[in-house]
């Protein structure tokens, strides 16, 4: 049996204003549930946390992105999750040696975007995004100068770093509330004490 | 200041080492144990969905450190890159006191009477160096059992008809059925084979001072928590420890086995802590490193008399390394078939390790250890992308109704499949790394084949809708946690390093115990046979130490 959804956050459910027809409140709603990764999630972080590796305009762009890759649906997707403060974490300090990968596709991206769409990535549509993600994993951006292999690169290392974030351990910064485990019916905190278990035991050997 | 000296330097802690040093002790002999890396608790290291032994997102958990010990990887296409510790192709093995033993997924497996005569059963395919064993199953019995009763294993091997003859049951029982064995089990049989329950180093019941197992999901690549797995570090070691004529030196590297002029091994030369170079001496060497790094060690440990390593005379030092491929099939169904309940690997089949027509051995299939979610992204049906909403919708509809049924097969070995030091590259230390390279033979790819058919039949009969072959398709290099086969074992100088009682050819007082010497590796896990020979060894250099010397 699935748990339930997480419940929804108070601005999801709150009464309408009075002054406000169904209609215009039904598209406000709408509108702002369209932006609920960022409102609820890096746009936070990003105001709450001094000394991060990506700057605003990337952490939003890579928000935008990796929320086309693991989608929400009836559950919160990647962003919701945290996977950019995941990513953000692992660049400063795991993968520092992938910081530069990042850099320069994000900049590659957006002033691409700005050239094809007059928008950043963060103004793309949905579809518009993940048309985007196809090109990336295909090679095919249209990119000055990006090789092929290197937006495949950069694709690989994206997904792969959304799945850790969603799917992994909430320890690192992603999988918020251990979201994807509660999503995959997984008890969290897991079952204990099925047998007499509480912890380490001693090292306490009677010899063999 | 000179370390004192000592009866026996032992130089690796895992399953092999582990043994040799609780035994010697045990017998009187002061004994220094080497670890190249430290004690590593459950506490410490947290279960990490994303490092740990299994799964290296984040970096190798258990050893060694990244940035200290490079190998050389050289591809199929003889293009040679630097690897780390957290890439695939260094084919790791944990760096850690007990080695492999802390975060193994425990089978204890005895290899069948027909392994230990592979050339004799099936002749020497072409391109291979199939050879038998020097022992057999008979002369490995009583210390299989030893392992079983000393180390603690559990399950129920009585419904295997194709195993060797045993004197003793397995001490422990195994643990009630998870929802997969109620699935596979029933199947098996209706197929006409004859399932039964895995054995284990798992405590499922309170045993030699240690709980028994929870059934959490972070198992196989984790330390257990509950400290239910049993590995060297909570078994013989303290044990050898007990005894006060044991000292384990942690964190110390190896580089190079000392002779005195006779030709005899005299100590080793290593780096401890501080990184300072530092000698042991003692009366007899044993080399457990597991079957890279003691190849490695022998190759580095030149002189006059061994000018390309000791042990090397006829260039076998380092040959024939085999680990396995992991074939079989992925089964989905209509129902949940996830229960939460560890380790995950239950029961498994022995009717393909022999006598399948056409092939040269076979391997057991079992259904695999539970599945974290970030394990499970990528084991997707054809089709399935790798993104998306339909990625998502892949995990949630999928992860709870999925059974995995693997196995490794019996690899078959080559000369050039192999272990060499680096001729340019170092570690931090100044030692020549590792150097891999090579291929498998192409009999394993039809092996491969054959594993992946047998699973997917076994997911059929037990309900599966959808089927998903796992086999390896390339004839790539094999090693990995089951790495085995460079310095093998035999009765003629001239194509092995060692004698059936491990001890190098060339050298009466220098010993190689660990896979190392395996001639060829099963269609098993390795281990419990490591820890076989382990005490078989041991048991001979106890026989023949005669006060203060060897022989």
């Amino acid at each position: 049996m699935k748990p339930k959804p997480r419940p929804v956050r108070a601005h999801e459910n709150a009464s309408p204003p009075s002054g406000l027809s169904r209609r215009r409140f039904v598209r406000r709603t709408l509108l702002s549930l369209a932006t609920v990764p960022f409102a609820l999630s890096t746009a936070d972080w990003l105001k709450a946390k001094g000394g991060r590796f990506f700057t605003d305009r990337e952490a939003l762009a890579l928000d935008a992105l990796c929320d086309r890759i693991i989608p929400t649906d009836q559950y919160p997707g990647a962003a919701w999750a945290g996977v950019v403060e995941f990513i953000d974490r692992k660049l400063e300090g795991y993968h520092r040696r992938h910081q530069n990968l990042y850099r320069s596709a994000l900049a590659t991206l957006n002033e691409a975007c700005l050239n094809i769409h007059k928008k950043p990535v963060t103004g793309l549509t949905e579809a518009q995004r993940d048309e985007l993600l196809h090109q990336l994993e295909n090679g095919e951006f249209p990119a000055m100068g990006w090789k092929k292999s290197g937006q495949k690169q950069f694709f690989d290392r994206l997904v792969d770093d959304t799945m850790q974030g969603f799917y992994g351990g909430p320890r690192h910064g992603g999988n918020r509330d251990a979201v994807s485990w509660r999503m995959l019916g997984l008890p969290e905190p897991p079952v204990r004490s099925r047998r007499p278990a509480n912890g380490p035991s001693a090292r306490k050997v009677t010899g063999a | 200041m000179s370390n004192r000296h000592v009866n026996v330097v032992i130089i690796g802690s895992g399953a092999g080492g582990g043994i040799v040093a609780k035994e010697l002790a045990q017998a009187g002999l002061s004994v220094v144990l080497f670890e190249r890396g430290r004690w590593q608790t459950p506490a410490e290291e947290r279960k990490d969905d994303l490092r740990n032994q299994r799964t290296i997102a984040l970096g190798a958990a258990y050893g060694p450190d990244e940035v200290r010990n490079p190998r050389v990887f050289v591809d199929p296409n003889g293009q040679a890159h630097i690897v780390s510790s957290a890439d695939w192709n260094y084919n790791n093995n944990a760096a850690c006191v007990g080695g492999g033993t802390v975060t193994y997924g425990a089978m204890a497996w005895r290899f069948m009477e027909q392994d230990f005569r592979m050339k004799s059963l099936y002749g020497v395919p072409e391109g291979s160096t199939l050879d038998d064993w020097p022992v057999s199953y008979q002369d490995l019995e009583p210390f299989y059992e030893k392992a079983e009763l000393e180390l603690g294993v559990s399950g129920d091997v009585s419904g295997d008809p194709f195993k060797g003859p045993r004197q003793r049951p397995l001490p422990m029982p195994p643990l009630p059925d998870s929802l997969e064995t109620q699935t596979l089990k029933p199947a098996a049989a209706r197929l006409g084979w004859h399932p039964f329950y895995i054995p284990m180093l798992r405590n499922t019941v309170p045993y030699n001072g240690r709980q028994a197992c929870m059934r959490c999901r972070w198992c196989c690549g984790f330390a257990c928590e509950c400290d239910a797995k049993s590995g060297t570090q909570n078994t013989v070691i303290p044990t050898a420890l007990a005894t006060k004529l044991c000292e384990l030196r942690t964190e110390c590297i190896a580089s190079q086995i000392l002779l005195d002029s006779q030709g005899r091994a005299c100590g080793v030369e290593y780096f401890d802590g501080s990184d300072h170079r530092q000698v042991q001496t003692a009366d007899l060497v044993v080399v457990s490193c597991g079957a890279t790094e003691s190849a490695r060690l022998l190759l580095n440990s030149r002189s006059a008399a061994f000018p390309t390593g000791i042990g090397n005379r006829f260039d076998w030092v380092g040959r024939n390394l085999q680990g396995h491929a992991y074939n079989g099939a992925v089964g989905l169904f209509d129902h949940d078939v996830y229960d939460d309940l560890g380790p995950g690997a239950e029961v498994a089949v022995c009717d393909f390790n022999h006598g399948n027509p056409g092939l040269v051995g076979g391997g057991m299939l079992a259904n695999e250890f539970i599945r974290l979610p970030y394990q499970f992204i990528n084991i997707r049906p054809p089709g399935v992308p790798r993104w998306g909403q339909a990625h998502k919708d892949f995990m949630q509809k999928w992860f709870r109704r999925s059974i995995v049924v693997m196995g490794p097969s019996q690899e078959i070995p080559i000369f050039d499949a192999r272990v060499q030091v680096d001729p340019k590259l170092k570690d931090h230390w100044g030692i020549p790394v590792v150097r891999l390279s090579g291929t498998s033979h192409p009999h394993n790819l039809e092996l491969s084949k054959f594993a992946a058919d047998k699973a997917g039949l076994w997911m059929k009969e037990a309900g599966a809708i959808e089927i998903i072959r796992r086999q390896k398709t390339q004839n790539s290099l094999s090693g990995g946690q089951h790495q085995a086969g460079t310095c093998r074992m035999g009765n003629d100088p001239k194509t092995s390093v060692v004698d059936r009682y491990c001890r190098v050819h060339d050298v009466n007082n220098l010993f190689v115990i660990d896979a190392s010497v395996h001639v060829t590796n099963g269609g098993f896990n390795p281990v419990l046979t490591i820890m076989a020979i382990a005490y078989h060894a041991a048991n001979y250099i106890k026989g023949n130490w005669r006060g203060g010397g060897f022989r």
